[in-house]
């Protein structure tokens, strides 16, 4: 993978508008926006919704991503563009969904929302109508997602970036500081981790960054490109933004999401949390 | 989460034991339909907030000094240092010079 395959922007996008085969995504928490106003043609996904299981702590399973894929109208052979809100990173975090569903070609919009508005480019309020598909998903590929004792298991021998604020990894903050201060049992990091904000990879209109600025960011905060890496946040979606930075754009070959991240591993008994700026 | 405020920021928000920062933004009086990022002491980036259709922005945040740095259409950006405190409500509203 590299930033060719994964990555399009907003020319992109417009020049893709009417095509058959490139189905464009919007994925927020809070999908009022795009009841407001979206890309033309994009259908939308409901973060919680439609892609967290409604009583488990989970994702949908396959036959419910399939259920979802289809209602929607998406085909297995479709080009799936995903955009969204909060500098992409519920449309990261889907992206890396589809990935673990198997679907081939999902790209995301550089920028995102926020840039396409920024840009002042066209939104409508016209809901597309897709016909249905039958889409069949594979079998969930969890060599891209962590679940928590692998977390436990790789403290000092893995890298594991914490890609919250340096407010949360510290302890003095529990949740972004947009959101209600209500979260894990306990504050604090997974030791060792290193502290490199899901921010510091994007640009402020939440482009990302040169894959040269990404490589001296990651390397330069210690993260060694020869070893796996587990990558974690407060929920998993700005840890999928880091995901994508990593796995996808600069196509290091062992990268996993822990999606369960600070709001689970904070509230385990008896596992190891250090506080404060980091080692 | 993605945190644009439905409304209008009332008078009597209850700050409770959160330290929280609001205010609108305009320009010529009008709101502006754009995003307003938290950035901590440092410069670092904290947290980011489309404002509502009343130019209305809310971040909650903790004690101590923050920046606020909007970014508005036609690559408008401004920023505003603010103080915050746990228990109230920093109210900061910010007119965007003419275009």
């Amino acid at each position: 993978m590299s930033r060719q395959d994964v990555l399009v922007d907003a020319d992109w996008v417009e020049a893709h508008l009417d095509d058959p085969k490139v189905v464009i995504v919007e994925v927020d928490e809070d999908t009022s926006a795009y009841d407001k106003g979206h890309i033309r043609g994009a259908v939308k996904l409901d973060w919680k919704k439609d892609l967290q299981d409604p009583v488990r702590r989970d994702f949908v399973d396959k036959a419910g991503f399939e259920r979802l894929m289809s209602e929607r109208g998406i085909a297995n052979d479709d080009t799936v563009v995903l955009y969204g809100g909060n500098n992409n990173w519920f449309a990261a975090y889907a992206y890396w969904y589809f990935k673990l569903y198997g679907h081939q070609n999902v790209k995301l919009l550089d920028g995102g929302r926020k840039k396409w508005e920024l840009d002042s480019r066209e939104l409508t309020q016209e809901v597309p109508t897709r016909p249905r598909t039958n889409y069949v998903a594979k079998d969930p590929d969890l060599s891209i997602r962590a679940f928590r004792d692998e977390v436990v298991n790789a403290i000092g021998k893995l890298n594991l970036v914490d890609v919250r604020s340096p407010d949360e990894f510290s302890g003095k903050l529990l949740a972004p500081a947009h959101l209600p201060q209500e979260s894990a049992q306990r504050p604090g990091h997974v030791p060792t981790a290193k502290n490199i904000p899901w921010s510091k990879a994007a640009n402020d209109d939440g482009t990302f960054k040169s894959d040269d600025e990404l490589r001296r960011l990651y390397s330069e905060a210690g993260v060694d490109f020869s070893k796996d890496t587990i990558a974690y946040c407060r929920i998993g979606e700005r840890s999928a933004h880091t995901w994508f930075v990593l796995h996808e754009i600069l196509g290091l070959p062992n990268v996993k999401n822990y999606d369960g991240s600070w709001t689970e591993y904070g509230s385990l008994v008896g596992v190891p949390i250090e506080v404060g700026s980091g080692s | 989460m993605c945190g644009a405020l439905t409304g209008d920021l009332t008078a009597a928000t209850d700050a409770g034991n959160q330290a929280i920062i609001q205010g609108v933004v305009t320009r010529g009086g009008a709101p502006v339909q754009g995003y307003v990022r938290l950035l901590n002491a440092d410069g670092e980036f904290v947290a980011e907030v489309p404002t509502s259709a009343t130019g209305a922005f809310r971040f909650y945040a903790a004690s101590g000094r923050w920046i606020l740095r909007v970014l508005a259409p036609g690559g408008v950006t401004q920023d505003r240092e603010v103080e915050a405190n746990v228990g109230s409500v920093s109210r900061v509203d910010i007119e965007l010079s003419a275009a």
